[in-house]
C-alpha cells in the first residue's frame, strides 16, 4: 500500500480540488478552519429555517380563509424541512443534529437576526414571503454552487422550494392591494417595518465582514455581502412599483451611471444589538424552541424504547 | 457503532434513497433520523418527497454503509486507467462505413 500522505500533500490535493471548481465531499481530507466554518455557516443557516418556523406559525390559526391557511401550513412545514436538509448536510462533518439543537438553545451558535422581529398583523405572513424568502433566495441561488457537495445539494432543493414562498407572499400581498384602504395601509405598515430588517439579512458591509475573503478563496460563499444586496435592491424596486407600495427609503433612486439603484444604509447599530440577543423577540423564539425540544424529549424516548421493545421480541420470535 | 447511545441518546442516522419516477434508478437524497426502519420510511415521505419527487423510497442504516476510501481513491480506480481499448473510440473505423 501507499505510504499516508503528508499534511502538506492533503492542502495540495484540497487546493487543487478547489482551484478547479470542484465540489468537496464529506470523506475528502479538509483543513480544519473549512470544516469549522463550514459547520458554524451550515448550522446558522440550518437554525434561521427552524426559528423562521416561528414568526408566520404564530398566524396559521388565525389566517382568514381555508385556502390561506393550507397554504400557511405547507410553507412552514417546508421551513422545517429546509432546517432538516441542512442539518443533514451539517452531520457529514461529524457534528450530530442533536449536538446543534442543544448549541442553539443555549445560545452557542446564531441564527438569522431577521426572525427576530414580531409578526404584528397578517400582512407580515405577505412581506415575510415577498422581502424575507426574497432576500433569502438572493443569498441562496449562489449557494447552490458553493464547494462543499451536501451544502449546494441541499440548497438546491431549498431554491426549488423558495420560489413557491416567495410567489406566495407577493400574491397576498396582491390581494390585500386590491381590498380596502385599511387593507393597503396595513401592507404599507408592514413593509416599512420589514424593509430594513430585509436589507440586514445579508450581513455587515463587506468592509465590516472579515470572514469573507476566506470564505471566497475557499468557495464557500460566491458572492459579498454588498454584491447580493444590491441584487436584491435592484430586483425588489419594480416589484413595489408593480405592487403599489413605498420602499421606505429617502435616498433610493436609480443611479443611470451605474446601471443600480443607489440606496441608504440600515441602522447597523441595531443590527450589532439584534445579533447580541437584545431584539425584540430573541428571548421569545429561544425560550419557545427550547420548550418545544424539552417537551418532546418523551416522545423521542419513547419511541427509542419502542425500537428496542419490536427488535427484542422479533429476535426472541 | 451499534445503537448510538451517546449521552442524548439521539435516533439513529438513516441514508435515504428516492426513486423519482418509474424507469429510474434509486437516489440518494439525503439523511435523516428515525428510531426504526419503518419511521424513517414515514419521515423520509415528509422530508423527501413533499412534491410528487418520488415513486418509491429505501432507507438505510448509515452505519450498515460499506464505502470506499477516499485516501485509496487512487489505487482502487487505477486499474482501469491504462485500459482505453474498454472505450468505443479506441477503434479507428473509417467514416463511410454505416451505423457503427
Amino acid at each position: 500500500m501507499t505510504a499516508s500522505p503528508t499534511e502538506d500533500e492533503l492542502q495540495a490535493g484540497f487546493d487543487a480540488t478547489i482551484g478547479r471548481n470542484d465540489r468537496i465531499e464529506p470523506r475528502d481530507w479538509m483543513p480544519e478552519g473549512y470544516r469549522k466554518t463550514l459547520v458554524r455557516q451550515i448550522a446558522q443557516h440550518a437554525h434561521s429555517e427552524i426559528i423562521g418556523m416561528q414568526p408566520e406559525g404564530n398566524w396559521i390559526t388565525r389566517a382568514p380563509s381555508l385556502r390561506r391557511k393550507a397554504v400557511l401550513l405547507a410553507k412552514v412545514q417546508d421551513e422545517a424541512g429546509h432546517g432538516l436538509y441542512l442539518y443533514s448536510a451539517c452531520e457529514t462533518l461529524g457534528t450530530s443534529r442533536g449536538e446543534l439543537t442543544e448549541k442553539l438553545i443555549a445560545g452557542a451558535q446564531k441564527y438569522s437576526s431577521i426572525f427576530n422581529y414580531p409578526t404584528l398583523s397578517f400582512a407580515d405572513v405577505g412581506t415575510i414571503g415577498w422581502l424575507v424568502d426574497g432576500a433569502a433566495i438572493c443569498n441562496q441561488v449562489p449557494l447552490c454552487r458553493t464547494s462543499f457537495g451536501p451544502y449546494g445539494r441541499a440548497m438546491i432543493r431549498i431554491c426549488k422550494e423558495e420560489s413557491f414562498h416567495q410567489r406566495q407572499g407577493y400574491e397576498l400581498l396582491m390581494t390585500m392591494m386590491r381590498g380596502t384602504d385599511a387593507q393597503r395601509a396595513m401592507v404599507q405598515e408592514s413593509v416599512d417595518r420589514f424593509w430594513w430588517p430585509a436589507l440586514m439579512m445579508f450581513g455587515p458591509p463587506d468592509a465590516d465582514s472579515p470572514n469573507t475573503a476566506q470564505s471566497m478563496a475557499w468557495g464557500i460563499k460566491r458572492n459579498t455581502n454588498d454584491d447580493l444586496r444590491q441584487r436584491f435592491v435592484d430586483m425588489t424596486v419594480p416589484q413595489a412599483d408593480a405592487l403599489g407600495v413605498t420602499l421606505p427609503d429617502p435616498d433610493l433612486r436609480w443611479n443611470e451611471e451605474r446601471g443600480a439603484h443607489d440606496f441608504g444604509q440600515p441602522d447597523w447599530d441595531e443590527f450589532l444589538q439584534v445579533v447580541k440577543g437584545n431584539g425584540p423577540c430573541n428571548a421569545q423564539r429561544l425560550a419557545h424552541r427550547r420548550r418545544a425540544h424539552e417537551d418532546g424529549a418523551w416522545v423521542r424516548e419513547a419511541a427509542m424504547a419502542f425500537a428496542r421493545k419490536s427488535r427484542e421480541q422479533e429476535a426472541s420470535a | 457503532m451499534t445503537e448510538n447511545q451517546g449521552p442524548r441518546d439521539e435516533w439513529p442516522l438513516y441514508e435515504v434513497f428516492v426513486r423519482g419516477k418509474r424507469g429510474l434508478n434509486h437516489v440518494h437524497v439525503g439523511s435523516l433520523h428515525a428510531a426504526d426502519d419503518e419511521m424513517a420510511v414515514r419521515h423520509a415521505r415528509d422530508v423527501y418527497t413533499r412534491r410528487n419527487e418520488g415513486v418509491s423510497i429505501w432507507v438505510v442504516r448509515a452505519d450498515a454503509i460499506t464505502a470506499s476510501s477516499p485516501d485509496e481513491k487512487d489505487p482502487l480506480f487505477a486499474p482501469n486507467g491504462d485500459k482505453v481499448y474498454r472505450h468505443p473510440t479506441f477503434y479507428a473505423i473509417p467514416a463511410n462505413v454505416p451505423h457503427m
